[in-house]
């Protein structure tokens, strides 16, 4: 259904305008027909705003506690009560978004900027390198990340820098085997053929040819990385392996609300929970559009 | 098949001994290597220093490597100085509980799934599968630990139909408390059937694309033959595969239930072993996880081959 009304919209602007459609404004045309996408993203302008500028206009204290003010229902001047320790939870909200949003961005830029250039020398170098360097991916697959992760969260202390190094260290595998893949296929092209009979390097075939023809793969699983780095944050900082007080996520913020689910205290854990939900579905629902605007089969696990 | 056979095992032994390597390198990454994460950070180097003598770590470490893969070759995953036992015998007693949960949990979520997958796929893009689509895709998007949350407040503290903590003690004790497991279990099928449902669905999708649906359809075959003779069979192959690969992200699953319900299984075992930093049980916990998913991956790709004869022949373009 969509493959059609992108040709049809490619022959109306190529009668038009007489300038020849470029890869990316056919996949932007098809990404701006999928409304859900589209809605996905203003979910994710929404909440980056939500997290870095909301607090520009709802100033509350996140740095002490205020005991005296503990797990206050919502109410006038708090719409969303306090937690255990008398933080404002909205306030709480917007503080732990933003460490989720910078860790999820940059573990997912450290995953896909690994996985790329391992895959990438994989597929184009292929043979013996190749088969060693996919094994390796596939016995780190073979560890569960959560162990791998619990496992580095003991052993480095847990900061923004250094969760988005663990986190990136153990989510480029996926991305390692897709862009291999599209090296394996890349590579017996013409023009890589023609550039590798004029002398042209290793490096630069792949630099200029493999990973920039494999565009749409690297931004489509980037998308879903971010998606998959927000649970995996939120599930350390569950664990209380993620960053140390004042400083919080939407993880870490659940596992407080758990104690007090016998309580009643919904304020402490829906909004949290909510906001993790509403992020990677946004970003899964992006990242979908993303799929089928590049027309890809697959970028997901 | 022989060949295909021989190849895929050659493979699955040359993952498994890059596990090896990769938990001999995470030992030996510890800041003061294996001698502090036995001994703690409150150990004295003379201290270091003997236990380094007295169990080969003065050795070179390829010698210290072959040393330890024969050990773990043959049983003995090391000690758990902080729980004073042998990481094997605690495996042991947890590894049971765990595979029941994550195997009753598993069953459950095939049972649903497939056919589920199999009936969006059929009617897609009509309401049904909109639906469907629609809930598994949340549910996907929706963290175990969130899942469990709100189950413990919904079904435990406001309708009292189960009990929040899981059964405590002997795998016997587990087994003889059905109501405390049916949070856990419901936890782990949740999100494991958005994860398989979105799978399938797409899987018999590709099959119905496939010239031999539209082969059989114009030489007149009917829905019932085609989905049922045809297409089912030549889905199973990816759904099996999805089923060998996945432990790892079962395992994950369970992990957090385990922790959030108390479970006394191998991922609160992981747990526990990770805040009192126990590595010789986390590496233990880990090699265990690692080897049973390559073995099932192993299986599913057999099976798969079985149930499908191009994977025989393809197996080497892989």
């Amino acid at each position: 259904m969509s493959l059609e009304n992108v040709t049809v919209l490619g022959a109306e602007e190529t009668a038009g305008a007489d300038t020849a459609q470029s890869a990316g404004r056919l996949a932007l045309a098809a990404f701006t027909r999928n409304r859900l996408a589209a809605a996905g993203l203003v979910v994710i302008v929404a909440l980056l705003l939500f997290s870095f500028a909301g607090p520009l206009l709802y100033h509350t204290d996140q740095i002490h506690t205020r005991l005296a003010l503990e797990t206050m229902p919502p109410g006038t001047g708090r719409p969303l009560g306090t937690d255990s320790v008398g933080y404002d939870e909205l306030g709480r909200l917007m503080a732990g978004g933003q460490t989720t949003l910078e860790v999820a961005f940059g573990a997912a830029v450290v995953a896909v900027i690994l996985g790329v250039l391992w895959g990438a020398v994989a597929g184009y170098v292929g043979g013996f390198v190749d088969g060693l360097m996919m094994r390796i991916v596939d016995a780190l697959l073979a560890i569960p990340a959560i162990l791998l992760l619990l496992f580095l969260a003991t052993v480095f202390r847990p900061s923004v820098p250094m969760l988005i190094i663990v986190v990136g260290v153990t989510a480029w595998l996926v991305p390692a085997r897709l862009i291999r893949a599209e090296a394996l296929s890349l590579r017996g092209r013409e023009y890589v053929l023609a550039a590798k009979t004029m002398g042209v390097r290793g490096p630069t075939i792949i630099f200029r040819h493999i990973i920039t023809n494999s565009i749409g793969t690297i931004m489509v699983n980037a998308t879903f990385q971010i998606a998959d780095a927000i649970l995996v944050v939120a599930a350390l900082s569950f664990l209380g392996l993620g960053i140390a007080p004042p400083a919080t996520n939407w993880g870490a913020m659940l596992s407080d609300g758990l104690n007090y689910t016998y309580s009643g205290y919904w304020w402490l854990t829906y909004p949290p929970g909510i906001a993790i939900v509403l992020t990677v579905l946004a970003f899964n629902v992006v990242g979908d559009g993303l799929r089928d605007a590049f027309g890809l089969d697959s970028g997901h696990g | 098949m022989t060949r295909f056979l021989l190849r895929r095992g050659a493979q699955a032994i040359v993952v498994l001994l890059l596990v090896s390597v990769i938990v001999f390198c995470l030992l030996h990454l510890l800041p003061g290597g294996p001698a502090r994460a036995i001994l703690g950070v409150h150990a004295t180097p003379t201290n270091v220093a003997a236990f380094n003598r007295a169990n080969g770590l003065d050795s070179p470490v390829p010698v210290q490597y072959w040393h330890w893969l024969t050990g773990v070759l043959s049983g003995n995953l090391g000690f758990s100085y902080v729980q004073n036992e042998s990481v094997a015998a605690l495996l042991g007693q947890r590894l049971p509980k765990t595979a029941f949960l994550a195997g009753v949990s598993v069953v459950l979520a095939v049972l649903i799934a497939v056919p589920v997958g199999f009936y969006q796929a059929v009617r897609r893009q009509r309401v049904g599968d909109y639906v469907i689509t629609t809930v598994t895709l949340v549910l996907y998007s929706t963290p175990a630990f969130w899942v469990a949350i709100i189950l413990i407040d919904v079904l435990a503290v406001r309708l009292h139909v189960v009990p929040a903590e899981a059964p405590q003690g002997s795998f016997s004790a587990v087994l003889g408390d059905p109501s405390a497991l049916v949070l856990p279990v419901l936890t782990i099928t949740l999100v494991t059937v958005a994860a398989f449902s979105r799978y399938t669905r797409s899987s018999v999708l590709d099959e119905l694309a496939q010239d031999y649906v539209r082969m059989a359809r114009s030489k007149g075959a009917g829905n019932r033959v085609i989905l049922f003779g045809h297409v089912l069979r030549n889905a199973a192959g990816p759904v099996v595969t999805l089923l060998g690969l996945s432990l790892p992200f079962i395992v994950s699953g369970t992990l957090i239930t385990e922790y959030v319900f108390n479970y006394p299984g191998i991922g609160l075992l992981a747990f526990n072993a990770a805040t009192t930093q126990d590595y010789p049980v986390m590496l233990g916990v880990v090699i265990v996880v690692a080897a049973a998913t390559v073995v099932g991956s192993l299986l599913a790709d057999l099976t798969h081959a079985v149930l499908d004869p191009r994977v025989r022949t393809a197996a080497g373009i892989r």
